[in-house]
C-alpha cells in the first residue's frame, strides 16, 4: 500500500521535473527554470548531509563547508583557465569530467580530515567542533584575496562544458541537474539499504550494541562522512555553474543550518525527504517576498524572515516526520 | 575439560576515583565449562564484564583470552576472536525489527561491512541464519515487530539470540534473568542447560537454585574480589563465602 503510492509519488514528481522546462514555458515564468535548477542541487546536497543526519545520527553543523568547497574547487579551476596561469603548478580547465571530479576528491579529502577530528566526539561537542570547521574554512576563502576575499569571484570562462552538451543552455544544463539528482537518489537508496547501510542504522540506534557486537563503528562513521561530504561537493560544482559566481557566503553558518532544516523538514531518513525538504525551504525562501509583495504589505516584503521563521516551526509541528512521510500518510487513517 | 582454560584474567584492577571496583581479581574459566560469578550488587561484576568485553580499560593486570593477551584489545575485535557479552540492562536496536536485530549480528559475523551494493535486507545469506537463531529462542513469531515493542522478557531472549548469532566460543551473560517473569526465567535456564557443553559460559547471576543448578564451578566475587571459587557443593560449604554472602540470603 505504502509502496504503491511511494510508486504513484514518484511517477509524478519525476513527470513533473522532467516536464519543468516546458510548464515553465507554458505559463511563460521560464526564468524561474534557475530556481527549479537550484532545487535540484540543493536537493543533493541536503540528501547527502540526511545520510549521516537521518542514517548516521550524526548532527553535522558544518555541511555547508563541502558544499563551499566543492563550489570553489570548480570555480577556481575555471578562474585560472581564464586567467592562462596555474595553481599549485596546474592549469585551470573548464571540462567538467575533470573539474566536477576534483571538486568531489577534494571535498571528499577535506570531509575525510574534518571527520577524522569530529568523529572522536559525539552530541553536542560534534554539533560544535563541526560548525567550527566549517567557519574555518569560512574565513580561509574570506581570505583568499585573490578569489575576491568576501564578495567571491565570477566565473567568467562560463559553465563548464561536457562534450554533446552545451551547459549554457539553462535548459540543457536543468537536465543535466535532474540526470545528476536521480543518479544521486537510486545510488543513495542502494547505499542505504546495503550492509553499509545497516551498519550505519545501527550506529544510529545504538552504538555501543554495535561495537559490541563487534564493529568499530569509527571507521564506518568516518566513510559515511567522507561520502555526504563528498556528495555536498558535487552539489556546490554544480551551483557554481548554475550561478557561475562563488563566493564564501555558500559556507556561511546559515547555510549549513539551512542544510539541516530542509533534511528535517523534508522528512529525516527518508530517501526522498530532502528533495521535499530543499523544494519547499527555496520556494518559501523565494516567493514569500514576492506573495507580501502583491499583497500590498511592504513591511513584511522586507522582514520576511520574521513570517519564515514561524512557518517553518509551524510545518515541522503538524507534519511530524516530515513532508515526505505527510505526502505518504495524506487522507489515510492513522492506524491503517 | 582438560584443554587450557579460555579465559585468565590476572590482577585485574578498576577504580573509579576512590572506589576500587574491581581490585586485583584473579579468575580462570576452564573450556566447556559454565562457570558462574555470583556476589552482592557493587560487588564490581559489571565492571568486571565490561573489562572483559573491551567496553572499559582495566586500570592494571591482565586478560588472556585462549592464550591470547587481549588487555588492551580494541572492543569490537574481541567478538571476532569468539569473546562475546550480553548486557545486564537490555541492549538492543529499539527501532529495527526483532530480525533485523539478529541479522545485523549475523552481518557482523561475515567480513566487513564496507560492502555498497547489494541489498542486506533481501540477502537470505543474512535472515536465513537470523531466523534460525530466532528459532532456537523461540521469537520467531514475533521477527517482524519492531524490537521496542516487545515485552521485557522477549527482549532479553533477542539479546541472547543477538549474542548467540556471534558464534561465540566463551558467552558472557551479566544477569540474563533480570527481570524476568518465573516462567521466562525457567525457559531461559532449559535453554542454557541446552547450550551446556557447546560453548563455555560466564553467567552472572543471583538467583542460587539457578547457580547451583547449572554450573560447573562458581567464583565468589566481594568487593572486587574473588574470595572463592569451587564446584557449588564446595561453594555451598564454605564458610567465608556463608559469612559474606550466601548469609545475606536467609
Ligand atoms: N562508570 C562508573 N562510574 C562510577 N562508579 C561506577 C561506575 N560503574 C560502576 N560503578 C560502581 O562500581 C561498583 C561496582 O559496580 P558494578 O560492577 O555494576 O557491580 P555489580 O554488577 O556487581 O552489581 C558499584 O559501587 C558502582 O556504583
Ligand atoms: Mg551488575
Amino acid at each position: 500500500m505504502s509502496n504503491k503510492r511511494n510508486t504513484i509519488l514518484l511517477v509524478l514528481l519525476g513527470a513533473i521535473l522532467f516536464t519543468m522546462p516546458l510548464l515553465l514555458d507554458a505559463i511563460g515564468q521560464s526564468f524561474l527554470l534557475g530556481s527549479a535548477t537550484r532545487i535540484l542541487i540543493y536537493a543533493i546536497a541536503a540528501m547527502s548531509l540526511n545520510l549521516i543526519l537521518g542514517y548516521g545520527g550524526m548532527v553535522s553543523f558544518g555541511h555547508a563547508a563541502f558544499f563551499g568547497v566543492g563550489a570553489y574547487v570548480t570555480g577556481i579551476l575555471s578562474f585560472h583557465m581564464f586567467e592562462d596561469t596555474t595553481i599549485f603548478g596546474l592549469a585551470g580547465t573548464n571540462s567538467a569530467a575533470i573539474a566536477w571530479l576534483a571538486s568531489i576528491a577534494i571535498s571528499a579529502l577535506m570531509a575525510l580530515i574534518i571527520g577524522a577530528l569530529s568523529l572522536r566526539t559525539t552530541g553536542v561537542y560534534f554539533i560544535m567542533i563541526t560548525l567550527a570547521f566549517a567557519q574555518m574554512i569560512y574565513f580561509l576563502f574570506v581570505s583568499l584575496q585573490r578569489y575576491g576575499g568576501d564578495d567571491g569571484f565570477m566565473m567568467f570562462d562560463g559553465r563548464s562544458r561536457i562534450a554533446g552538451l552545451e551547459l549554457g543552455d539553462d535548459i540543457s544544463f536543468y537536465f543535466v541537474c535532474l540526470a545528476a539528482l536521480a543518479i544521486f537518489a537510486m545510488g543513495f537508496k542502494t547505499l542505504v539499504n546495503s550492509r553499509f547501510g545497516q551498519v550505519l542504522k545501527g550506529c544510529h540506534e545504538n552504538e555501543p550494541r554495535m561495537r559490541a557486537l563487534g564493529c568499530p563503528t569509527y571507521r564506518y562513521k568516518l566513510v559515511a562522512f567522507v561520502i555526504a561530504g563528498a556528495g555536498a561537493g558535487f552539489a556546490g560544482a554544480l551551483q557554481a555553474n548554475l550561478t557561475e559566481f562563488v563566493s564564501p557566503d555558500y559556507v556561511h553558518w546559515t547555510r549549513s543550518g539551512d542544510l539541516l532544516i530542509m533534511v528535517i523538514l523534508g522528512g529525516i531518513g527518508t530517501v526522498l525527504g530532502p528533495f521535499f525538504g530543499a523544494a519547499a525551504f527555496l520556494m518559501l525562501e523565494e516567493f514569500l517576498p514576492i506573495i507580501f509583495k502583491g499583497l500590498g504589505l511592504p513591511l513584511l516584503q522586507e522582514h520576511w524572515r520574521v513570517v519564515f521563521g514561524p512557518m517553518l516551526i509551524l510545518i515541522v509541528l503538524f507534519a511530524k516526520k516530515g513532508l515526505y512521510a505527510s505526502l505518504m500518510d495524506w487522507g489515510r487513517r492513522k492506524n491503517d | 575439560m582438560t584443554d587450557a582454560p579460555i579465559l585468565i584474567v590476572e590482577n585485574l584492577s578498576k577504580s573509579f576515583g576512590a572506589l576500587k571496583a574491581v581490585d586485583g581479581l584473579n579468575l580462570t574459566v576452564q573450556t566447556g565449562e559454565l562457570h558462574a560469578i555470583i556476589g552482592p550488587n557493587g560487588a564490581g561484576k559489571t565492571t568486571l564484564v565490561h573489562q572483559l568485553s573491551g567496553q572499559i580499560s582495566p586500570d592494571s593486570g591482565s586478560i588472556r583470552f585462549q592464550g591470547l593477551d587481549i588487555t588492551k584489545m580494541q572492543e569490537a575485535k574481541r567478538p571476532h576472536l569468539g569473546l562475546v557479552r550480553s548486557f545486564q540492562i537490555t541492549s538492543i536496536f529499539p527501532q529495527s525489527t526483532v530480525l533485523e536485530n539478529v541479522a545485523i549480528a549475523v552481518q557482523m559475523q561475515s567480513g566487513h561491512s564496507f560492502r555498497f551494493i547489494k541489498n542486506a535486507r533481501a540477502d537470505k545469506s543474512l535472515s536465513d541464519p537470523a531466523l534460525s537463531y530466532l528459532q532456537q529462542i523461540g521469537l520467531e513469531s514475533l521477527a517482524n515487530e519492531p524490537a521496542h515493542t516487545l515485552a521485557h522478557g522477549q527482549q532479553r531472549q533477542l539479546e541472547l539470540a543477538m549474542a548467540l548469532a556471534l558464534k561465540p566460543k566463551l558467552l558472557i551473560l551479566d544477569e540474563p534473568m533480570a527481570g524476568m517473569g518465573a516462567d521466562e526465567s525457567a525457559q531461559m535456564v532449559s535453554f542454557l542447560k541446552s547450550l551446556k557443553g557447546t560453548l563455555s559460559i560466564v553467567l552472572i547471576e543471583h538467583d542460587m537454585d539457578v547457580v547451583f543448578a547449572l554450573s560447573d564451578q562458581i567464583s565468589v566475587l566481594v568487593y572486587g574480589q574473588v574470595i572463592a571459587t569451587g564446584i557449588p557443593d564446595e561453594i555451598r560449604n564454605n564458610p567465608k563465602v556463608r559469612t559474606a554472602y550466601l548469609g545475606e540470603e536467609e
